[in-house]
């Protein structure tokens, strides 16, 4: 999911990241910790910003800022993506690495999880080796404390030698006490204290003690000689060499004395049967031991943040009998009561906003306006505005909520695990499914997210393919048309179940297509093995309702709406225009949909369908509402206020249950809408695999309409 | 000491310790970043419906991973 203002639409594309202060006396604190840790809660918290929050590892895939004031001084605030280790193995470590290092910040504020203290302090040591000024933020205790586990703040703050201060940033709890801490260590008030940070065993602390001087000599105190000289003994440091050029003008490793000092070294190394692999391993070893020393001293034993509750819940949740029904009913319960809670809201919408739209049109003539400026701004813009809002606003309004509560939960991962076995046989990352997952909300959120993939191939791969699952904007979409055709005749409960259970096997068609077209790609374009990968599965967390919905609704449903209505505003004026001009003998709007016609029919369409798609690429929230003001902005004024005169309407133009299904599986699949390619493009750099995910979805929609389409003429259904 | 097992070998319930990793590159790194060094008590938890990957209870935190990841760590042969 990942959605909100930060990350969805064009924001989304932005990586690159300019600290903004607002006063140049303003301090500037990094964020890290681990992923999953809270970090974006205390982001938000202090920032008042709506940073997306979600229980899985990886939702903050890029650098968010923020700013706030304590005691008129200001702060920006960088929230980091969220990383295991500073050792930088991958694109985001890399990044919390070199913003730590030479970001210019003041003081990094590190997140840890209280429930998993031990792994947590791993990133804290190795951030503590990079900058004296850290403050350690022990966040969720209150879900330690609901989990009996005890852990001595005192303590660990003697022990590592920095301010530590604990937090339940959902509540709020700490978050004072940490900005108090984090100003003072800003100001370089509270260095850390004691020895070094981590002890290693002697043959590095030898090659160490060899290094520092001439790498003392080189950088003086810009940056800590020790952590260069380890990054130096660590060949994986080859990327900071490379900053460190760029940003100091330092090439290290070419520096007589540095090369000197290190080839006397490898010489011993060598007669000493010492490995750059086995110093590596050790350097890696060193912060893990150390982390066990301490949280050993500080969090009573044998206390850990997986209880024996989620255990039972995971044995519920991915058990082999229970896992794979489990996750369909859940789908199928969020699916059938977005279906049955949309209706009557949105009759009710619908009703409204064209009573509203009557009383526009009177105010319009009343004002004397020309009639064809009355048709343009009531039937044109404001018409497909009011579809808009009833027919999407309702479904979005619950599905999001519901989403993000089994979001919350921290279901998503569990999901992931279910699943990667099929993503593995088809040469994809498991962590695919979460960024599937995240294509529920925004397919371009989405493709953002497939920077929580290592691997480059399976990261194309997931990109590609993210669109073959319906964002919120094809969701209604969906419902609408399954309402209408073909579940509509039950109604009541029945109606809606039925709703409910086609709708989920349209969304398994679309994970179906995923996994096909992984398969597809993986064996041609994007030849290659599955790689390696690790998924946490974290600690479930009691969701917090009030703040969920609130959130969801403002921050993404009203959003996503917002953008529809941008779009459909002059979509809505070009149809209008379209249906409005006269050619020859007919409109323009007849002639666009007679030239497509005959291309449409093939696939069980029609050119008015197909116009409304390609008008729709801006966003796919308008499809429908264009279908019918296609229909009838050049007739009478047709009443309607509900699905069932929505449907008459489609059908006295032509549609059977053979258009509605082809309709259907063209919206499942069919080109990213706008903003998704410019976000493949901007992530894949690469205009050939954005031509790709553009081609691949379509040519399968189409194919598919074409086959069912074609056996249903053959076979004398339709 | 029973010969040198891996970590795919545990069942379910059962628990071992670390002592080396088979993985080279940045998977190598990825274990050893989410604690998995030598002397590492690692717990099976169960595999997923599908019979892979598994969870497994490490430092804490519970992590899955692939049964041909699990297999490149050695842990001892007295599983308990």
């Amino acid at each position: 999911m990942g959605l909100s203002k930060e990350s969805t639409g064009a924001r989304a594309a932005g990586t690159e990241l300019a600290i903004e202060k607002k006063d140049p006396g303003d301090f500037v604190l990094a964020l890290a910790g681990n992923p999953n840790v809270g970090k974006s809660t205390v982001f938000n918290a202090l920032t008042n910003l709506h940073q997306h929050t979600g229980n899985w590892p990886g939702k903050t895939v890029s650098n968010a800022q923020g700013y706030c004031q304590r005691q008129g001084q200001g702060y920006v605030l960088v929230d980091l993506p969220g990383c295991y280790s500073l050792l930088a193995h991958s694109a985001e470590e890399e990044v919390a690495r070199d913003f730590l290092c030479f970001g210019g910040a003041d003081a990094a504020v590190v997140v840890c999880d209280a429930t998993c203290l031990e792994r947590n302090l791993i990133l804290v040591l190795q951030a503590m080796e990079i900058t004296p000024n850290v403050v350690v933020c022990v966040n969720l205790l209150d879900e330690a404390q609901r989990k009996h586990i005890e852990v001595d703040l005192k303590k660990l703050s003697a022990l590592l030698g920095v301010p530590v201060v604990g937090a339940a940033a959902r509540s709020g709890r700490g978050l004072e006490e940490l900005m108090a801490a984090a100003g003072k260590s800003a100001r370089g008030q509270s260095p850390r204290k004691g020895g070094v940070v981590i002890p290693y065993p002697p043959v590095i602390e030898e090659a160490v003690k060899k290094l520092m001087p001439p790498i003392e000599n080189l950088c003086g105190e810009k940056i800590d000689p020790r952590w260069l000289a380890l990054k130096l003994l660590d060949s994986s440091g080859l990327t900071l060499e490379l900053a460190l050029e760029k940003k100091l003008g330092i090439r290290l490793r070419a520096q007589s004395q540095v090369r000197q000092a290190l080839q006397g070294l490898q010489a011993e190394w060598e007669r000493q049967g010492v490995t750059p692999e086995s110093l590596r391993d050790e350097i890696a070893a060193g912060a893990v031991r150390r982390a066990e020393e301490i949280a050993a001293q500080v969090v009573g034993q044998g206390q850990n943040g997986y209880s024996q509750r989620d255990q039972k819940w995971d044995q519920f949740l991915t058990g082999q009998a229970t896992g794979f029904p489990v996750m369909l009913l859940l789908l199928l319960g969020i699916f059938w009561l977005t279906i049955t809670g949309a209706n009557y809201p949105s009759g009710l919408l619908s009703s409204a906003l064209f009573w509203l739209g009557d009383r526009l049109r009177e105010l319009c003539q009343a004002c004397l306006s020309p009639p064809w400026l009355t048709g343009l701004l009531v039937d044109g813009i404001y018409r497909t505005l009011a579809w808009v809002v009833s027919v999407m606003l309702p479904p979005m309004a619950i599905f999001f909520p519901l989403f993000t509560l089994l979001e919350d939960l921290g279901y998503l991962p569990r999901i992931a695990f279910n699943l990667d076995r099929c993503f593995q046989s088809c040469g994809a990352c498991g962590k695919q499914s979460l960024t599937t997952a995240m294509g529920f909300g925004c397919n371009a959120a989405g493709v953002v997210g497939c920077r929580i993939i290592d691997s480059p191939r399976e990261r194309l791969i997931a990109m590609l393919t993210n669109n073959f699952v319906p964002c919120n904007g094809r969701l209604p979409m969906l419902i609408a048309l399954i309402t209408m055709f073909f579940a509509g005749a039950a109604g009541g409960f029945g109606g809606s179940l039925l709703s409910a259970v086609m709708l989920l096997g349209v969304i398994l068609l679309g994970i179906a297509m995923t996994l096909a077209a992984s398969k597809f790609l993986s064996q041609t374009l994007l030849k290659g093995e599955p790689s390696s990968f690790t998924l946490e599965l974290p600690p479930y967390r009691r969701p917090q309702i009030g703040k969920v919905i609130l959130r969801s609704v403002f921050d993404r449903t009203l959003f996503v709406l917002g953008r529809a209505a941008a779009v459909a505003a002059p979509a809505g004026l070009i149809i209008w225009l379209l249906a409005n001009i006269t050619i020859g003998d007919a409109t323009l709007l007849a002639h666009c949909a007679g030239f497509l016609d005959p291309f449409a029919r093939l696939f069980g369409l029609d050119g008015v369908i197909l116009l409304a798609f390609i008008l729709g690429l801006p966003a796919n929230e308008i499809v429908i509402p264009l279908i019918i003001m296609a229909y009838t902005s050049g007739g009478a004024l047709v009443e309607l206020t509900d699905l069932t005169a929505l449907r008459a309407l489609l059908v006295e133009n032509g549609w059977t249950w053979l258009t509605a299904l082809c309709t259907l599986l063209f919206g499942l699949m069919h080109w990213p809408c706008s903003t998704t390619c410019m976000t493949i493009q901007k992530e894949s750099q690469s205009l050939k695999w954005t031509a790709v995910a553009f081609l691949l979805p379509t040519v399968c929609g189409l194919g598919l309409c074409f086959l069912v389409a074609t056996a249903a003429r053959l076979l004398g259904a339709a | 000491m029973k010969p040198l097992q891996n970590l795919s070998r545990l069942l379910p319930g059962q628990s071992a310790a670390v002592t080396g990793l088979n993985a080279t590159g940045p998977m190598r790194r990825r274990l050893q970043d989410i604690g998995l060094v030598q002397g590492t008590m690692v717990k099976c938890l169960g595999a997923s419906p599908l019979g892979d990957p598994s969870a497994y209870l490490i430092r804490g935190a519970v992590i899955a991973l692939r049964h041909q990841d699990a297999s490149s760590v050695l842990v001892d042969g007295q599983a308990v």
